[in-house]
């Protein structure tokens, strides 16, 4: 059982140059939380904090509701998996997964017990005499989760561990450590800058930028109601589209009407009042949101078909001048050099004001039932007439 | 890319040319210490004549040469291991810990070694005198460490550089100390580099003849004074001396050429690696 805070969290290397800006964040026992932001966004720094590898400038960070500021990284209860795996290269895997009960006095039959024990979950029994470097990627990449495991920590943490694997190992392991979060039922924090990886697993994503928490919400919340141009554009792949609009009408009840650059009109439905006509905003829509309509407003030419087997992603220039992106099916025949229009559901538009924040959207878009913890009882759907 | 025969021919021949260069001086001295006295001096040079050992035998005679390296051995493994154990601890700060003076501070101990020795060998006389370290070893000791100090801080400094810092943070993580740190991870980890440091020390130390020959006389004389006893101002006796070098460089040579596989990759350790 363990719970994570942070307080105000912040950092600096040199006075008056801050790379962590003042954190606050509550990590649930059991919870799987991801860091997600471009490189440079502190995501990294932050869970080197938390692990005891870099000092906490100011704030405060709780495990348990004990500060630990100053507590030595072995104590805090928690375990790391590097980018790097950083295994030892001159011990065995066993002697890797056991080095840590080693030089905590632990007899050696309990060690071998509770290094055995791990190979077994991560299906390293047969490696455990071999040395990191007759290992593939993906055995090291298990063995460095095992030197976690043995430890039995409170929190598990992750620093990019999946990022010096090929796509199809990646793939792999990212359900393996899902089915492992499953039967450790422990506390992870996992640090990507890959949106797919914190989209896939995440029970809790935090958006960074530049020393900051952008957002903080459940994958879908963050996909369905970004709090800003940013997350926006960061969440969901391909990327959101975003166009200049300015306010064309509004009934005050957040339904109203944008016009794009070209003066072509689009309805949008918010959950809140648009601002007064002639508001320059910006339209974000998501590729998968747009359909062919020939009555549609966004006309343009395609330029590229990128076809992607399953999907198909059109590039338009709309006759604004606009960049567009509309996402259809894979076997859609759609060629480029051709005229055509598209259109978009009122209530899947997004708007953001000239400060990057969103305007609120209708809260009717259904929330999918947060996944039960590991441990609690499954959530049983009941099925309806 | 395949080079020409001809260059081939050219390069083999140049290296095996700078080779015999080198190793034409230690040649000639062994094969002196085989000539008799007249023979060690006649014009023009006998390459082929019959070798005696008269020489080593008036040498062993003249003075105890086991006397002379023990004398070496002790005061050169002595001065290497103090200079590795105040070394490590530093060149470990160093690397692991640098701060903005690291590089200046690495850059002024080099810099002592600029300095001729002779400028300090007053006052280091004087010490050794008031302080009854003269012809002692452990006065010898303790002038090598600090002869070799900045240059073992050194190439240790660059061996543990080399080191990804991630693995020391995963002992870290693992409840490793500073000490088990160094003691599991470091010294293993950098081992070939830690023994060609060491072995580098060891060869300075041994070779050193200016502060063995300026403060020891006999008790405490290394090999290098043991050569010099045979350089006399009456004229040298090239045989007899040459038979006190050999026996000199021996020992290392042959330490040298068991040990250089490590010693080369060692010095190579961050090139090839």
């Amino acid at each position: 059982m363990a719970t994570l805070s942070l307080r105000g969290v912040r950092k600096s290397y040199q006075a008056g140059f801050e790379t962590i800006k003042g954190i606050d964040l509550d990590i649930a026992d059991r919870e799987f939380v991801v860091f997600v932001g471009p490189s440079g966004c502190g995501k990294s720094t932050l869970l080197r904090m938390i692990a005891g590898l870099e000092d906490i400038t100011a704030g405060d960070l709780l495990i348990d509701g004990q500060r630990v500021n100053d507590v030595d990284p072995s104590k805090r209860g928690l375990a790391m998996v590097f980018q790097t795996y950083a295994l030892y290269p001159h011990m065995t895997v066993a002697d890797n997964m056991g080095f840590a009960l080693k030089l905590a006095g632990v007899s050696k039959t309990e060690r071998d017990a509770k290094v055995r024990e791990a190979a077994r979950i991560l299906q390293l029994e047969s490696y455990l005499d071999r040395r990191p470097k007759a290992l593939s990627g993906g055995q090291r990449q298990r063995v460095a989760i095992g030197r976690a495991i043995v430890r039995q920590p409170k929190v598990f943490l992750f620093d990019e561990p999946l990022s010096n694997l090929d796509a199809a190992l990646r793939g792999q392991t990212r359900v393996e450590l899902l089915r492992l979060h499953e039967e450790l039922a422990a506390t992870m924090i996992y640090v990507t800058h890959d949106q797919i990886e914190a989209m896939t697993m995440a029970d809790k994503i935090v958006v960074l930028q530049g020393g900051i928490v952008e957002q903080v919400g459940s994958p879908m919340e963050l996909y369905n109601h970004p709090a800003n141009l940013f997350v926006a554009g960061f969440i969901g792949s391909p990327r959101m589209n975003f166009l200049p609009v300015t306010v064309a009408s509004g009934d005050g009840a957040g339904n109203g009407v944008v016009a794009l650059a070209d003066g072509n009109q689009v309805a949008v439905q918010m959950g809140e009042a648009l601002p007064a006509p002639g508001t320059p905003l910006t339209l974000g829509i998501r590729p998968e949101r747009l359909y062919w309509d020939p009555n549609g407003p966004f006309a343009g030419e395609g330029h590229l078909v990128e076809r992607l087997g399953g999907l198909t992603l059109l590039h338009l220039t709309l006759t604004g001048g606009e960049e567009l992106v509309v996402q259809t099916d894979g076997n859609d025949p759609v060629q480029p050099h051709v005229l055509v229009r598209s259109a978009v559901s009122p209530d899947e538009c997004h708007l953001f004001g000239a400060d990057g924040q969103a305007l609120r959207r209708p809260g009717h878009i259904a929330q999918p039932p947060a996944r039960p913890l590991p441990g609690e009882a499954p959530v049983v759907a009941t099925a309806t007439a | 890319m395949r080079s020409s025969p001809l260059k081939t021919l050219l390069t083999t021949l140049l290296g095996w040319i700078v080779a015999f260069a080198l190793f034409f001086p230690i040649f000639w001295m062994v094969l002196t210490s085989f000539k008799t006295e007249l023979g060690a001096i006649s014009t023009p040079p006998e390459v082929f004549f019959r070798p005696v050992i008269t020489a080593y035998q008036e040498v062993q005679a003249r003075s105890n040469y086991l006397h002379f390296a023990l004398n070496s051995i002790l005061i050169s493994v002595g001065g290497t291991l103090v200079a590795m154990l105040l070394s490590i601890p530093a060149a470990y700060a160093m690397a692991f810990h640098p701060s903005h003076r690291t590089r200046s501070t690495l850059l002024w101990m080099l810099s002592t070694k600029m300095l001729p020795p002779v400028g300090v060998l007053v006052p280091i006389y004087l010490l050794f005198r008031t302080s009854h370290l003269l012809d002692s070893r452990i006065g010898l000791i303790g002038i090598y460490a600090l002869m070799n100090l900045p240059i073992v801080v050194w190439m240790l400094f660059t061996f543990f550089r080399e080191m990804p810092k991630d693995i020391l943070e995963a002992g870290r993580m693992d409840g490793a100390t500073t000490w088990n740190e160094v003691v599991h991870l470091l010294m293993p980890l950098t081992l070939p580099g830690m023994a060609s440091t060491a072995l580098l020390s060891l060869i300075l130390c041994w070779n050193e003849a200016f502060w063995s020959l300026n403060l020891t006389s006999s008790s405490a004389a290394p090999l290098t004074t043991f050569i010099a006893s045979f350089s006399s101002p009456e004229g040298l006796f090239f045989a007899k001396l040459s038979a006190a070098s050999t026996l000199a460089v021996a020992p290392i040579l042959v330490f040298g050429w068991i040990s250089q596989r490590q010693l080369v990759r060692g010095l190579t350790f961050g090139a090839v690696k």
